[in-house]
């Protein structure tokens, strides 16, 4: 049996040394891991657009951020639909610094709102983040609308926690194609967004333009992602009403 | 120190790297010692991970990294190690190590980080993995202790990758993401909510462990 001292100097050693490893390695590997989470989000970014997704797959890094700043370009709105040029620090406002997890947290009035803009190839598109609650913690997406508004040109989503296999399926390819060409609003003209239904496998006839397939054993994910969808891209409309002129996607403020 | 603990026998100094008492070491916990059908540990994340192949595989692979290597440490302090707190020194070296490996994991590899940073949790919480250093590492040298590591963790592997198998196969048709049913010509197979929910990995396991028992022999006491 070691004495007590021996046991607090044991203790007291193996947290400086496990502790001091831990932050040191967090510390040394800060930028890269900064680096490789900007080049995730702007792959999810440009991911929401079906033809770019396919070519994603064979590039390296570099090629995707410089296919990124080929093709996207960017602003920021507040809720009344204003663009804001300006940060809190006074310096130019970058759509891709905002944090839309942070902003998700202040009342919905004071958020910022990143819009990207894609325009390739002759194809135009809206690329909106969205954030809402999962099962188990938050998910994230980006939705691109074509240029009408109305209707949807893909989607990619992501999450936090959501169980594998279950919740988690929102990230693969088959579910995240179930929303293309869907449509916002419903017969009436009124927004609705896009419901993912309870159940899975269900024909395409009987879900109609405004609901997606469900995913069977994740049906709490689906109704987070439902709440997402619907809350996010409302948000955007005050944006679409002040700044989109003829329903064709602007890149006159670059 | 834990009446569990397995004292090491007296070795000759120039034994084998693979002698057969070492091979034991290995093959032991594929199937006679096995953690999950026969210790029955690490059941809670046999049922959470193992509804598809692809995510099982990560976690089988993580799981047997983290267990080499606090066993090769616990193993290397095992006579520094103060007995009255040993169960939080082996966490908190359990936890170091997985948060190492999850820190890298995002600087170089971003997606697979993203799949595996979920099991995080459940790795820590592995009792297979606190289990064998408290019965193995703590009395045993580094070499025979890595070895035991690598054995436990593969026995651990293929039974959740036997699960998970099942699962995804009865579950949603498929098998590493392809579509098994849709291939061999069963088009109308819809997704099986009871294999898909945990409950499917315990009818899974239930039927693993009847076939293994019934073929050793093995009664519990």
């Amino acid at each position: 049996m070691q004495s007590n001292k021996y046991i607090i100097i044991f203790a007291l050693v193996l947290t400086a040394v496990l502790g001091g490893l831990l932050s040191g390695v967090s510390q040394v590997l800060g930028p890269t891991q900064k680096k490789a989470q900007d080049l995730d989000t702007k792959k999810q970014i440009l991911g929401a657009i079906p033809a770019e997704k396919e070519a994603l797959g064979d590039m390296e890094a570099e090629e995707i951020l410089a296919r990124y700043n080929e093709v996207i370009f960017s602003e920021v709105t507040d809720y009344q639909g204003n663009l804001v040029d300006t940060n809190v620090k006074g310096g130019p406002m970058v759509a891709e610094e905002v944090n839309i997890e942070k902003n998700y947290k202040v009342p919905v009035e004071d958020r910022l709102f990143p819009v990207f803009k894609y325009s390739a190839n002759g194809e135009e598109s809206y690329i909106l983040p969205v954030y809402g609650a999962g099962l188990w913690d938050a998910i994230w997406g980006f939705v691109a609308l074509n240029p009408d508004l109305k209707s949807v040109k893909g989607i990619s989503f992501d999450h936090k926690g959501e169980t594998p296999g279950l919740g988690a399926r929102i990230t693969s390819d088959d579910v995240q194609e179930r929303y293309r060409g869907k449509q916002l609003y419903n017969d009436n003209g009124e927004f609705v967004a896009i419901t993912m239904v309870k159940g899975e496998k269900i024909p395409e006839d009987r879900l109609g333009p405004n609901k997606v397939d469900g995913l069977a054993g994740a049906t709490l994910t689906a109704n987070g992602v439902n709440d997402m969808l619907l809350n996010y891209i409302g948000y955007y409309q005050k944006y679409f009403d002040k700044n989109v002129k003829g329903g064709a996607v602007s890149l006159n403020n670059q | 120190m834990s009446t569990e603990t397995i004292e090491a026998p007296v070795v000759k100094e120039s034994e084998a790297l693979l002698s057969r008492r070492r091979r034991k070491f290995l093959t032991d916990p594929l199937n006679d010692d096995n953690p999950i059908t026969i210790q029955v540990l690490g059941i809670c994340s046999a049922l959470a991970v193992t509804t598809q192949m692809k995510p099982t595989m990560v976690m089988a692979l993580s799981v047997i990294f983290v267990m080499i290597f606090s066993n090769l440490i616990i193993s290397l302090l095992r006579n520094a190690i103060p007995g009255r707190i040993r169960i939080i020194v082996q966490l908190a070296i359990v936890a170091t190590l997985v948060t190492l490996v999850n820190e890298v994991l995002k600087a170089y590899a971003f997606d697979v980080y993203k799949q595996l940073s979920v099991f995080i949790g459940l790795i820590i919480t592995n009792c297979i993995v606190m289990g064998r250093l408290e019965a193995f590492a703590l009395g045993n040298k580094p070499y025979d202790s890595v070895l035991d590591g690598l054995g436990s963790g593969l026995g651990y592997s293929w039974i959740i990758l036997a699960v998970a198998f099942f699962r995804e196969l009865w579950g949603s048709g498929k098998v590493f993401g392809y579509d098994v049913m849709g291939a061999i010509g069963f088009e109308s197979f819809s997704a099986n909510g009871l294999m898909v929910s945990p409950v499917g990995a315990f009818i899974v396991l239930g039927f693993i462990i009847w076939v293994q028992r019934s073929k050793t022999g093995y009664v519990e006491h």
